[in-house]
């Protein structure tokens, strides 16, 4: 068997699938006491908002988060369900699975969904929680395959996912307290906000502000909106103080 | 060839009937019994891996005397019905009531059909939100649910039991009284049990989606009023 030759006006094009960045970011990032998972309110149709307040980042279990990036629909049902399927071995089995046990199960869920994937309805998560066993908060990142890969420090997924990464990269020192790690996760979403057009920043004018959970060894915590409104009317604050247009 | 034998139908149910109420009364027993915040399951059981007491659902307990792998079967049976209930439709429609009609049939279904009649009693209870009552469902071996407002009690020797506990019940008690009436009600006057026999669970009204919480070690000592297990 040989090898398909094309003319060069018949190249097929590389076939890689489909382009799955889509618009979103969400991101995870290790500190002192755990991982801090956040995530922008955004959803996007094309060149439309679809929804200025959707929910991106979720409670998985009680030591864990999970946050998507992908079509909306398909994303909320795999959450659902995952949520369900941890809740449901933890009482059958009386024993909450291992984090490295749910990352699988995650991975095998995102595997399951590889036909909707390639006909465009992507669905990419982030998942990070506390480890129990080994007294780490831990972060998994994905590929459309199931594939699973653990982070060691940060990761950020979506189409701001980049500068996300960038920002945190710059700002990243090993076991920052809650405050700084939720100070960088913030100033990640602004940039990323800032650079792509389907994420979401902070809305001052509704009061719509993104997400910002913390895992730690007592649990899910979702950090609340005042409070979150609150650190980016400090980081606006400061950018101008520093003579950039924030 | 041989002639099968008559044999009355009374006589049938009779016999199973027995024979299930022998076996549960071997095993120890259990008392649930509502408190101010919720609801109260202690029951008296040395092992502190098998569980008699377990969560079902947010609000929903489950509890079992007799059999193990009969009414773990049913358990876990219940975990599943839960949960696709309320992913398929919503959590909210996840009730102890259907629950309990669920295991009803399944018993006695069990007792007129089969060779041995299931040797267990079951437990649902739900605890009230929003004003509404707290339900206790008590199950017995032939499919018979009893609905119980203070408190009901599983196993053998649950008459004596439920006089003891009757005669202590105070509407609208603590959950330290209403642990150490269950507890003394369970025990008798000849005897006293310690935290290491006792498997205490509640369902407690407060924040938290699950309310079903284990009261183990510290805790259980603690409210008993005993040093701490070593």
């Amino acid at each position: 068997m040989s090898l398909p030759m094309f003319p060069p006006a018949d190249d097929p094009g590389p076939s890689t699938g489909p382009d799955v960045r889509h618009g979103t970011t969400v991101a995870a990032l290790r500190y002192g006491d755990g991982v801090v998972m956040a995530g922008d309110r955004r959803a996007t149709e094309g060149y439309s908002i679809a929804h200025r307040a959707i929910e991106k980042v979720f409670a998985a279990d009680r030591y864990s988060a999970v946050a998507f990036a992908g079509a909306a629909g398909p994303g909320i049902e795999m959450v659902k369900l995952f949520q369900t399927q941890l809740e449901h071995y933890e009482k059958v089995e009386g024993l909450a699975l291992s984090l490295e046990g749910k990352a699988n199960q995650l991975g095998q869920m995102i595997r399951g969904n590889l036909g909707m994937a390639m006909q465009g309805l992507a669905v990419l998560p982030l998942y990070a929680g506390y480890d129990l066993r080994r007294r780490i908060g831990r972060i998994f990142n994905y590929d459309l395959t199931g594939g699973r890969y653990e982070e060691a420090d940060y990761h950020a997924t979506g189409s701001g996912g980049r500068d996300a990464r960038t920002t945190i990269k710059l700002g990243y020192r090993e076991g920052m307290a809650r405050d700084e790690a939720i100070e960088l996760a913030i100033l990640a979403l602004y940039e990323a906000a800032d650079e792509d057009i389907a994420t979401g920043g902070p809305d001052v004018v509704r009061g719509i502000y993104p997400m910002v959970a913390t895992v730690t060894a007592d649990g899910f915590e979702l950090a609340s909106e005042p409070e979150v409104g609150e650190r980016f009317g400090v980081l606006i604050e400061r950018k101008r103080a520093e003579g950039q247009r924030p | 060839m041989t002639m099968p034998f008559y044999v009355a139908p009374e006589q049938v149910m009779k016999d199973r009937a027995d024979y299930a109420r022998k076996g549960i009364a071997r095993g120890r027993a259990l008392v649930a019994a509502v408190f101010a915040e919720g609801i109260l399951v202690t029951a008296e059981n040395p092992s502190r891996s098998l569980h008699k007491i377990n969560e079902i659902y947010d609000r929903i307990a489950f509890a079992g005397v007799g059999r193990y792998n009969e009414f773990d079967q049913l358990r876990v049976a219940g975990v599943r019905h839960a949960d696709t209930k309320g992913f398929a439709y919503s959590r909210e429609d996840v009730d102890a009531r259907s629950l309990a009609n669920v295991y009803a049939q399944y018993l006695g279904q069990v007792f007129t059909h089969e060779m041995k009649p299931l040797e267990i009693e079951i437990l649902v209870a739900e605890l009230g939100v929003d004003g509404a009552p707290d339900q206790l469902y008590h199950i017995l071996y032939d499919g018979t649910v009893v609905d119980e407002e203070r408190f009901t009690v599983l196993g053998g020797e649950a008459e004596a039991i439920a006089g003891r506990m009757d005669s202590s019940w105070a509407e609208g008690w603590t959950v330290t009284e209403a642990l150490r009436a269950a507890v003394s009600a369970l025990a008798g006057p000849d005897r006293t049990l310690g935290a290491d026999e006792l498997e205490v669970a509640a369902l407690a009204r407060g924040d938290a989606r699950r309310a079903f919480r284990r009261i183990e070690d510290g805790e259980l000592a603690e409210l008993l009023g005993v040093p701490p297990p070593t």
